[in-house]
This record gives structure tokens, sequence and C-alpha cells, in this order.
């Protein structure tokens, strides 16, 4: 029996019998032949994307279609599922879907939705369809109960994968989905649960994956294999847009378990994050050791191109400052409210600095990698990825197969943080395997990862403000210089702002006269997606520059925050929704409280505030700072964000602490430079993340939930943290740190 | 009394089964388990773990073991995998994160720890922070914040403040 409710134009909701009377309900396309993940079906139902399936034994399985890259959705979206299922969350295994392909006239239809992690869309995305999925699999089966009965189906409840009849007997689940995948699914979609009646969602959850994380039992791609696969390494030319001059292979090929040497080439004309990033030499061997050795002997010469042989980070950043000290006009005025030269004639204070950060690399902790199989018309792979959707367009710009005939498995990931949104690797991987025609497990070594990653730019603001009578911030000039992430991606040329600042980003909307000028920087080193962007690098200009106006003004940041944000209102932003000014003032309290922000001026550690929004999310931080000597101390960090409803509490705690971590690790020491066009950090050494020692002891962390819509939380604890300790720093120690990496920042000012 | 006949198992046919000369080795015990290797004595710990027995739970670190992704226990210690060449482990005792539960699927205390505490993020460096907080609370029962501060391994995903607290609750747990 198949049943199906219209979610959207091209997706439907189905439901199906599974094996052994299992009822199944998923997201189908009516048209083709969909890939089912056997785990889930143990049969043949070829037209449905599966998220739930119910076995008569009460098991439940849902299947998580974001990838998991450490920001939780494996367990926050199957909990969506289970709570308008009513499931017994204990009876619950979850399941990553890997990517739902099929084709339509050729093109690809995606079976899932929305499939991509760690762009902070995953909640929302999830929010708004998966929910039916869990309430027409309860409707099933409350009505299958009414019909096995007699009793009306809206006197009957259901209660952690139980349904009870008013005279309170009890119906498991289980002992009813035969019945219910026999029954025809209404032609609507079906009410929700009232909130008030959540018993899953907003509750604390631990990771679903954890057993098997803290048993080593978790597969990474970097883990799978297949046994006819030969392993590959690879050496990559220093310079991105350089050549091969030339290749010595013999030393390498004569080490034991070595098969074969494959030199890359970037295809012309692809963009960045389709293809290799550069030019590079691969050693397959039987296994990683001899493919190592074999590397190690490679004996080769490359050669720079005139485009980026004197590409030089230093260079690059006096450019950038140069630039915004003259009146050029920017590449792109991004907002211009009010009149700046009318408010220039109310002046009574001007207030101007610079600030400079440098350029940074994603570090991830599982190297990039693929395992890829090719057959005469079926690819197979294993995919670290953030958006299997685009790896899938990698594959078939490569292999030209049909659409369904490319198979990605996305395993948990190893951490993403906007680097495998660019499938570079997966690029080389097909193309070695389609060189030997074998099976290829590709592996970078974290240090070619430093090397060779789709960078965050470095970046330059200038910014002035004007402060009128009253103290009020009557103008706001704002100028930043940067390469954008977007260059090269088939961007129009007056949209390459769009992945550098926001145009909602504070304080635009609060300063009638207002302007945000961006300046593009050409560079040849490759940039891409970075983790919570481009609001971090903002937030640290902007938030630091609100602290120097109260010490110019000689008060409470606080006072002039409160002062700059004004009363709880509703201001609409440029491109659609809401500012809700009385929620960023609610984080804001929050924080100030817990921390005592009363003691602020008396305490003898320093303490620093700083508050951000990202779409309708709102996050504050407090930092208490303290100096020994030339030791920094971070004492106390307090964190509020109000995401809208929460999933998972525990989840999105754990989410906002790691994410205040990550941002402060990232402002506290490493910095990407390069030199001749050759980035110079090679190892972990140059490119220090933050030990324990340097981080706090704790973070402590607020979570304001309410009724609204959720909203996505993968990043949003990141913006305010890093100013929030430099403002902090600045109460400790009275330097004003304007200049990235903080520690080589304030040991060169103490 | 022949071997093969107190076993109650048909004697072996003579002259035309040659056995196979026993193979020169490293003989090392992983997680329990009697090993031995044949291959290349200088193929480091690492690689013979996931290449060869495919174990897999020990992560890729740094081509110097930075990160703490590849530690191990070696005779209790903890050390990187990968500066480990199998010419050294000759008769070792090696503990990976596969072993660290008991038998009977008891997690040991700082594993449960992790998982009360959440101190997950992708996953991908917890194997390293296991090892490692397990060799300091071997050495220190009751260990300090300093103590913990000293701990080689590095996370992006931002775990640490909820591995300080596994820490600290097994240490309790265990006293």
């Amino acid at each position: 029996m198949s049943g199906v409710i219209g979610l959207s134009r091209r997706r439907f909701l189905q439901v199906l019998a599974g094996t052994a009377g299992a009822l199944v309900v998923g997201i189908g396309e009516s048209y083709a032949d969909v890939p089912i993940p056997p785990a889930m079906l143990g049969d043949d139902f070829g037209e449905l994307g599966p998220y739930v399936r119910i076995d008569r034994d009460g098991n439940v399985l849902i299947g998580a279609r974001d990838p998991d890259t450490g920001t939780g959705t494996a367990t926050a979206l199957p909990r969506i599922i289970a709570e308008e299922l009513d499931a017994d969350w204990t009876r619950v295994s979850v399941i990553p879907l890997g990517l739902g392909v099929q084709a339509r006239d050729g093109k690809p239809v995606w079976t899932y939705g929305h499939q991509r992690s760690g762009t902070g869309d995953s909640i929302p995305a999830a929010w708004a369809d998966l929910r039916q999925a869990g309430a027409l699999a309860r409707w099933l089966i409350t009505q299958a109960a009414a019909r096995r009965l007699g009793v009306a189906a809206d006197r009957l409840r259901c209660e952690a994968g139980v349904v009870i009849t008013p005279d309170g007997r009890r119906f498991p689940y289980g002992s009813l989905v035969e019945a219910a995948s026999k029954i025809d699914p209404p032609n609507a979609p079906l009410p929700l649960k009232a909130p008030q009646r959540y018993t899953l969602v907003g509750r604390p959850a631990g990771d679903v994956d954890a057993r098997r994380i803290v048993t080593g039992q978790t597969r990474y791609a970097i883990d799978a294999h297949y046994a006819d696969a030969l392993v590959a390494v690879l050496t990559q030319c220093p310079w991105a847009d350089g050549s091969l001059a030339s290749i010595e292979t013999a030393p390498a090929l004569a080490i034991k378990g070595v098969v074969k040497v494959v030199p890359i080439r970037p295809e012309a004309d692809v963009p960045p994050g389709q293809t290799a990033i550069a030019p590079a030499v691969a050693v397959l061997a039987e296994n990683t050791w001899a493919a190592l050795r074999g590397l190690a002997e490679l004996k080769l010469e490359w050669k720079p191109a005139a485009n980026s042989a004197a590409e030089d980070s230093g260079k690059i950043e006096a450019q950038a400052i140069a630039l915004l000290d003259t009146d050029s006009a920017p590449t792109t005025r991004v907002r211009d409210d009010g009149d700046l030269a009318a408010a220039g004639r109310k002046a009574v204070r001007r207030i101007e600095a610079t600030y400079v950060q440098p350029w940074l690399a994603h570090a991830t902790p599982e190297p990039m990698n693929c395992l890829v199989r090719l057959d005469k018309d079926q690819a197979t792979l294993v995919v670290p990825t953030q958006a299997p959707q685009q790896a899938w367009a990698v594959v078939q710009r490569l292999t030209g197969l049909a659409p369904e005939k490319i198979a990605i498995e996305v395993p948990r990931v190893g951490g993403g943080y906007g680097r495998r949104l660019d499938h570079d690797y997966v690029a080389e991987a097909v193309m070695l395997a389609k060189a030997v025609d074998k099976p290829v497990r590709l592996m970078w070594t974290h240090e070619q990862g430093l090397a060779h990653d789709f960078y965050r730019s470095g970046t330059v603001h200038k910014i002035k403000a004007i402060v009128g009578r009253k103290r009020q911030v009557i103008a706001w000039d704002q100028r930043m210089a940067s390469a954008s992430a977007l260059t090269g991606r088939g961007v129009a040329a007056d949209r390459l702002w769009s992945s550098e600042v926001g145009a909602n980003q504070l304080p635009a909307g609060l300063v009638a006269n207002y302007r945000s000028d961006w300046y593009g920087l050409a560079s040849a080193m490759p940039r891409g997606p970075f983790r919570g962007e481009p609001h971090v690098s903002n937030a640290f200009a902007v938030e630091s520059f609100i602290d120097e106006i109260a010490h110019t003004l000689r008060e409470d940041p606080l006072t002039t925050r409160l002062r700059l944000l004004g009363e709880a209102r509703q201001i609409p932003l440029a491109g659609g929704g809401m500012l809700d000014i009385g929620r960023l003032l609610n984080v804001l309290k929050l924080v100030t409280d817990r921390i005592e922000w009363k003691n602020w001026l008396h305490n003898v550690n320093g303490m620093g505030l700083a508050c951000w929004h990202i779409d309708g999310a709102y996050v504050a931080h407090a930092v208490e700072a303290a100096m020994h000597g030339d030791k920094l101390e971070i004492v106390r960090v307090v964190c509020a964000v109000d995401v809208g409803r929460v999933i998972n509490p525990m989840g999105l705690g754990g989410q906002v602490a790691g994410a205040t971590l990550d941002a402060l690790s990232n402002a506290l020491n490493p910095a990407i430079t390069f030199k001749d066009g050759q980035v110079q950090q090679q190892g972990f050494k140059d490119y220090p993340l933050a030990s324990m020692a340097q981080l706090p002891n704790d973070v402590e962390v607020i979570l304001a939930p309410n009724d609204r819509a959720p909203t996505g939380a993968s990043f949003l604890a990141m913006p305010s943290a890093a100013p929030a300790l430099a403002n902090a720093v600045f109460r400790a120690s009275a330097v004003r740190v304007r200049r990235l990496p903080l520690m080589k920042e304030l040991l060169r000012l103490l | 009394m022949p071997l093969a006949q107190a076993q109650g198992l048909p004697p072996a046919t003579t002259g035309d089964i040659t056995p196979e000369p026993v193979r020169e080795g490293i003989d090392l015990t992983i997680n329990g388990e009697r090993f031995r290797h044949t291959g290349d004595p200088l193929m480091p710990l690492l690689w013979y773990l996931r290449d060869v027995l495919r174990l897999t739970g020990t992560k890729v670190g740094g081509a110097h073991g930075e990160g703490g992704y590849d530690l191990v226990l070696v005779g209790g210690k903890a050390v990187s995998a990968i500066k480990r060449p199998m010419a050294e482990l000759a008769g070792a005792r090696v503990v990976t994160v596969e072993g660290l539960a008991s038998a009977d699927g008891s997690l040991h205390p700082l594993q449960q720890a992790f998982i009360d505490e959440d101190a997950i993020g992708c996953g991908y460096c917890t194997a390293g922070w296991l090892i490692a907080g397990i060799d300091l609370l071997t050495r220190k029962p009751k260990p300090s914040d300093d103590d913990i501060d000293k701990l080689p391994n590095r996370c992006r995903c931002g775990c640490q403040t909820r591995v300080r607290r596994a820490i600290k609750r097994a240490a309790g747990a265990s006293a």
C-alpha cells in the first residue's frame, strides 16, 4: 500500500509496508528509482526516500539526512521526527542517509531535500518538513488502532511508542505497524503537536553516536576501505597556479608496495573547489606506509606562475591599509543610510580605528580524504563532505555518469568549518581512480591541508564614528578590505562583497547615518567558505570599536551599547526579516547579570562585552580576563544565545561552548602568511590551535529558549567571543588589540 | 602421544604437506590479542593498526603526532602511534581506543564520563583525549587543572571545557 501527501512541488511524503510488516514513511519522488540504504528497508521498495521505519518489535530506525560534522544534526534531526511520532527515544536508532539523488530527464532530483551541514540551516529546514514525516507515521498508527479497537481515533493518545485507549489499555506501536502500513494517508498535511506536549524537543539528549565514538567504533570516511583499493598520497605544487618542471619517479617506484605515480593537473576553467587546488603528484601504493615512503623518494621540481610568485600577505595587508586611508571609490557600497556629510556638521566627537585580521586555514581534524570505486556504469564513493549534492556534481562532471548512478555515502565527518563545502579532494580521487582503473583511497596529510587550503582572506577594517550631542552615535562610516571568497565561483562582480560583510550587521539600522563600503583585494591565494564568516571578522572590528567609543566617552561600555541599541523594537532588515532589539537586549542582560557586570570598573580583572545577531538568532558574550605578567588568563566566559525554539539543549549547549572556544582559539594564536607565493605554515607547530592551558576552564552557557521557529546555531556563538575577550584584555592590560592574532599583538604592545 | 592424536584428530598424513616455515616477525599484544608483524619493521604502529589490522579508532594526526589524534597506550603510557616504528614494539602491550572497555562491554569510567558530559564534537579527536586522559588518571588519580592543562590534544570543535569536566568526573568516580 502506498500513499502520498504533497509536501512541496516535487517531493511527497510516502507510506509503504516494509519487510516483515514494518511501517516506512519517507519523502519520495513519484517518478523514478531511488537508491535506498539497505539498512533502512532491507527490501525492494524503489520509490521512497525513507526517514522513519517502525518494526513490529517496536524498534524505530530514523535516517539523518544532513551530514554530521560535529554540529549535532544526527541527533537533533531524528528527534524532530521522533517528537511528532511520539516515539520511545530509547528504541530509536539513527543512520546517516547518504546522498539521495535520482534522475528526471537526465537531471538530478534530490530525494531528501536539504542535505548540507555547517551552514546553519539544517534545523530550520528540518523544522519546515521533517515534522510531517513523524506526524504521518503517528496518524497511521492511531488509525490502525482505532479500526482494530472500534474506538474513534481522536479518543486515543500516543506516548513513548504506545497507543493508549481512554480506559487505559496500551498498544505498542510495533503491534499496529503492519495494519498501519495498509491505510491510505490523508490528502492534506496533518496538524502538528502543540509545543506544550513536547517530550523530546527542548529536552537534553546526548549525541546518538556517543557510545560508538568513545569505543572507537564510529567509521569516518578516512576509515573506509575496499580490499582492492590503492592508497593514494600526494604532494602539491607550492604555488597554486604553478606547474611541474621535472619529475623522477624511479626511486619511488622501487619502494616495495608502490604501484604507480600519477601527476594531477587542475582542470582549466573549472571553478575553485571543483577541481584540484594545485598541480600535484600522487603516489599510489598497497598501503599507506609504502605510499608515504614512495612520496618521500619522489624527485620533483616545481615552477611558479607569474601570477602567484610575488604573492605576499604582508604586502597585501599594507596595500589594503593604504587603500582604506585614501578616498578611492569602493568596489561596492554595501549600505548607505542617511547623510554622513550632514551628520558631520553635528559632530561633538570623532573616533576612528583600524583593525587587521590575518588569513586563516580550516585545520580540520580529519584530513581531506575520499574513497572512490569507479565501475563501468556506476560510481561509489565515501566522502567526508558538508554538501553531498555538490560532491555529486564534481563526480558527475568527471565521470559523465547518469545522476542516479553515483552513490555517495557520508559517514560522520571529522570537522568541516566550511572546508568540506569544496570538493577538490573528491575531484583528485576520481581523477586518480580513472588513471589507475582501480578503487582509490586518497588521503592528504594535515600539513598539506594547511599549506593547500581555501583560506579565509585576511581583512582590514577602518571605522569612523561621529558622536553628537547626548553621546549619541550619529554616524558610522565603515570600510572593509578583503579578497572575496566568491572570486572565480561564478558570482557576479557586484555580489562579491556578500561573503565578506553583512548588509544587516550591527550597527546597521541603529545609526541613522550609516555607510558600509567594501574594497575587493586581488590575490592568487585560493579562498573559500569559512565557519562563521563574514560575521566573525566583522564582529571583531565592530564590537571592538564600540568598546573604543565607550572608552573615548569615558563611560561603562554597557551604557554605550544600551544607548546604541535603544528601546526594544523591531527594525526591518535589508532583504527581509526583522532585527528584534528586545531579544538582543535580553541576551546582553543575561550575560551581564551572570558575570556581575556592575563590578566592571572595580573588578581587579578586566571585563569585556560583545553581542551579535545572525539571521534571527542572537548572542552575547561577557569575558573576564587577567594578566599575570605577560600571561593572559581567560578567567570567565559567559555566553547567552536566543535561537528560538531549542531542539536539544544539551547539543545546543555543546555547540555554543564549542563555537566560543573555536573562535577564541582562532583569535589567540594562528595566522596563515605567505611569501613569494608560498604558504609559510607547514604544520601545527606553525599554526597553533589553542592548548587547554590557554582556554578558559569553563564556558557558562545560558540558553534563552522561546516558541519562535528554530534557527541555526552551529556558529552563532563565534562572532562575539573574540571581541569580548579583546575588550576584557583592554581593561586588564590597558592594551587595545586591533590586530590578530591576539597573543602576538598583546605581547608586542605590553 | 602425538599431539593430533591427543586432541582426538586423525593423524596427519606425512610427506605430501610441507609445513609453512615459521615467519619471522615482531610479536606484540594489542588490546589483549597477540599479533605478529611480518612486514617492514620501520612501519609506524599507526599504519599497522589502521591498514593491516583495520583498527581505525586511532586517528591520523600530524606528521609528528601533533594534535594527539593518534595516541595509544604502550605499556600503559600514552604515545603517538605515528612516532613508534614496529621495530621498537617487540613484546609491547598496546591498548587502543577499541580496547578501553571491558570484554563485557562495560565502559572505562572516562569513556562513560565523556558520554555523560557530552564531551564530543565531531568525535575525531575523542580517542586521543581518552588515551591521554587515562594516562593522566593512571599517573595522577586526582589531577589538578594544571595537570589537565598539560594534555597535548587539540580540538577545533571546542570540546576542551567538557573534556576537563569529564576527566574530573572520572577522577571522582574511580575514587
